[in-house]
């Protein structure tokens, strides 16, 4: 009797919970994952912490392949009517996502002192692509920059201190022809470095030209700076690196089979997102280490990757409880144990004086790499028309490395186009 | 009596009608609508363009060596993967033992997705470490940079798709064989045709209607199946091998310039229109249907 009594109150309680249930804010966030490893998991394990902690939260993490894809179908759904209330997307949409009228700014959505500090808690630089004239719209999230991994092993075999990685321009050039190492035939069989300029040329272009000191657009992202002199000469050594240096293949390096090479010591040195590093600490059978680019007048390299966006078409709760989720997903905690599964940044300086994420860069310091270089770190490419003032960037790389064109006409045209494009905003 | 049949005809046709008119035919006519506009700006109205990105793409420079690249794409890709796929069909149809796996070999890249296909031939193509430069240094030659060399780009994409198509027109021929009489061949044989004359007089007129379809097919897959270019070149290097449904695609979804979208696809539809004409109208007279 006292059995059947506790399991109609365990059914009673049940059918209680449910009706709770039907009360839950229901937030839908898309996301894209560019690199490689099971990131999705680490995502859903994420949420499902978040919905434990907020059971009147219901998150619908939907992944949408990459930046490109999830941009596309996160304003497709918009579109139809279906809801999303977040998504993280490429930081760099900030300017278009505006101009679609699709995002508002964490600003409005923000309501305490204690919230709007939290706006401030992250690192500068990577605030640069989110805020655009003194608004935020975008949290950094799984964001990343270019470091430069090298094969230790390499350098002991080509006669060089496997703890001073090339430091500068001409160091880069004069390492990276020790490290060539060719076959009785003359045939290369191992490259000195490589910068890949598929997928996302502007991006390392975009470090090249901070090294020179100069960078590529404004702020409010209606004017572009591809001709200036610095830049060119950053094409130059680029092209150089190739043809005069002969450090490099020629034509353009391929960025999805790059990280393949340098595992199969096709290259001592690669340039890649940080975004890699846990894939290449779990692959490589050799002694690498990972250091920041080298300099020319500075060092730099752009910041990458995505940042959370809050959309428009949502109501005040959902807004709310958007932010809520935000808010926990940049969390130091959460930031430190993201950036140990992937190798993106911890995002604010607090995830980096956690237990967790200290720990890690004491055991592997690499990891910090990425953190040390955000000093010298500047915004990527990010303009109004951004996908086309993007092309206009890639192509011109692409033809010069290729040898159809030389730095400066290639640049001059496409400044040229981007100008035009930009004339409207 | 007879215009009940009418009406009877009417409403057997009215489910595909309205699937094509729902899918097809509105859509078609929609795209042709938006070409006639500027993009919307925010939640602004889009402005009335006319002809003006007609204009623009007539101007552009990475539409017309998209266009060329289609050609030559299309060249390049339909003819041999036609033939390879007749004399692959003629080669399975022959008395051979392991037939059944040579003729499931020949058809397996088909049923392959086109994605997990290209993700394979991406290493294929690598430089350094892969399967093409691998065979090409056992003959002492320094290899290729098969998707980084602009003069080499549009080739590859053109030698998977080949490989790729090849397999899936030879089950048409295959069925098509197979539908033959063997009594003309023996008449042909008592009269003393050589294999060659058989194969020139008899098999290729009979084969006609299915060289028709595997050319109309052929022909558009040239131009509609881009899915090879997400992965192995994006259209690069510098465009050495957009095509133009790619790049259809690169100004919908990353400009987000519908409108100058729906202009290339016009002009697309028409020149696919235009082909179908050419191949239905001058071919098909040539044609013997049973």
């Amino acid at each position: 009797m006292l059995h059947k009594g506790k399991h109609l109150l365990a059914v009673g309680l049940t059918s209680l919970a449910a009706t709770a249930a039907q009360a839950k804010t229901e937030l839908t966030m898309y996301y894209p994952v560019s690199v490689g490893g099971p990131l999705t998991q680490v995502v859903d394990g994420m949420i499902d912490q978040f919905e434990q902690q907020n059971p009147d939260i219901d998150v619908n993490a939907i992944y949408a392949g990459n930046y490109n894809d999830a941009r596309m179908k996160a304003l497709a759904a918009l579109k139809s009517g279906q809801p999303a209330q977040l998504s993280v997307m490429f930081s760099i949409d900030v300017h278009e996502l505006k101009d679609l009228d699709a995002i508002v700014p964490f600003d409005e959505v923000v309501q305490t002192a204690e919230e709007r500090q939290w706006l401030d808690s992250f690192y500068p630089a990577l605030m640069e692509n989110g805020k655009v004239e003194g608004t935020t719209w975008g949290i950094p999230f799984q964001r990343s920059t270019i470091v430069m991994y090298y094969n230790k092993d390499a350098f002991r075999d080509a006669g060089l201190n496997p703890e001073q990685p090339p430091q500068n321009w001409d160091e880069l050039a004069e390492m990276g022809q020790k490290l060539v190492k060719t076959d009785a035939d003359g045939q290369v069989q191992r490259w000195g470095a490589m910068i890949p300029s598929t997928g996302y040329p502007y991006w390392m272009f975009g470090a090249l030209a901070k090294q020179n000191g100069e960078v590529l657009m404004n702020s409010a992202g209606n004017e572009t700076y591809f001709n200036k002199p610095a830049v060119v000469e950053a094409l130059q050594y680029w092209s150089d690196l190739g043809s005069q240096y002969r450090v490099m293949p020629q034509g353009t390096i391929e960025w999805g089979t790059l990280r393949q090479n340098f595992l199969e010591q096709k290259t001592a040195i690669m340039w890649h997102s940080t975004g890699n590093l846990t894939a290449v600490k779990k692959n490589a059978d050799f002694d690498f280490g990972v250091a920041m680019l080298p300099a020319r007048k500075q060092f730099g390299s752009p910041t990458g990757g995505g940042n959370f966006y809050l959309f428009k078409k949502s109501t005040d709760e959902e807004r709310r409880a958007a932010l809520k989720l935000v808010r926990f997903m940049t969390s130091p905690e959460q930031a430190a144990s993201w950036s140990i599964a992937t190798g993106y940044m911890g995002v604010s300086p607090a995830s980096y004086d956690t237990e967790a994420l200290q720990e890690y860069v004491q055991t592997f310091p690499p990891a910090a790499v990425a953190r040390d270089q955000l000093e010298y770190a500047t915004a990527e490419l990010a303009t109004h028309q951004a996908g086309r003032v993007r092309k206009l960037l890639d192509d011109a790389i692409q033809s010069v490395l290729n040898g159809q064109a030389e730095p400066q006409a290639a640049l001059d045209a496409a400044q040229q186009q981007a100008k035009r494009i930009l004339s409207r905003y | 009596m007879n215009r009940l049949s009418w009406l009877h005809a009417w409403l057997m046709l009215l489910p595909a009608l309205a699937m094509l008119l729902a899918f097809t035919h509105i859509p078609t006519l929609t795209t042709l609508w938006h070409s006639l506009f500027f993009p919307a700006r925010g939640s602004e109205a889009a402005e009335f363009a006319g002809l003006d990105n007609y204009r623009m793409m007539l101007e552009d420079d990475v539409f017309w060596q998209a266009l060329s690249n289609n050609l030559w794409y299309a060249l390049g890709t339909v003819p041999t993967s036609i033939a390879l796929a007749l004399v692959m069909a003629l080669w399975v149809n022959s008395r051979i033992s392991g037939r059944t796996a040579l003729r499931l070999a020949y058809f397996t890249p088909t049923m392959l997705p086109m994605i997990a296909v290209a993700n394979i031939w991406l290493f294929f193509y690598t430089p350094e470490i892969g399967l093409f430069n691998k065979l090409l240094a056992l003959f002492g030659h320094p290899g290729i940079n098969w998707l980084g060399d602009p003069d080499w780009a549009l080739p590859s994409l053109m030698l998977m798709t080949v490989w790729k198509e090849a397999g899936f027109f030879m089950i048409f021929y295959l069925a098509a064989l197979q539908t033959l009489s063997r009594d003309i061949y023996d008449a042909a044989a008592l009269e003393g045709a050589g294999r060659w004359y058989t194969f020139r007089r008899l098999t290729l007129p009979l084969l006609m209607p299915t060289t028709l379809f595997v050319l109309v097919n052929a022909i558009l897959n040239a131009f509609k199946l881009v899915d090879h270019l997400f992965i192995l070149t994006k259209g690069g290097p510098n465009n050495a091998s957009n095509l133009l449904l790619y790049y259809i695609y690169e100004n919908a979804f990353s400009f987000f310039d519908s409108n100058y979208a729906a202009t290339l696809t016009a002009v697309m539809l028409l020149m696919l229109i235009l082909l179908a004409l050419l191949q239905f109208g001058v071919l098909e007279r040539r044609i013997h249907y049973r």
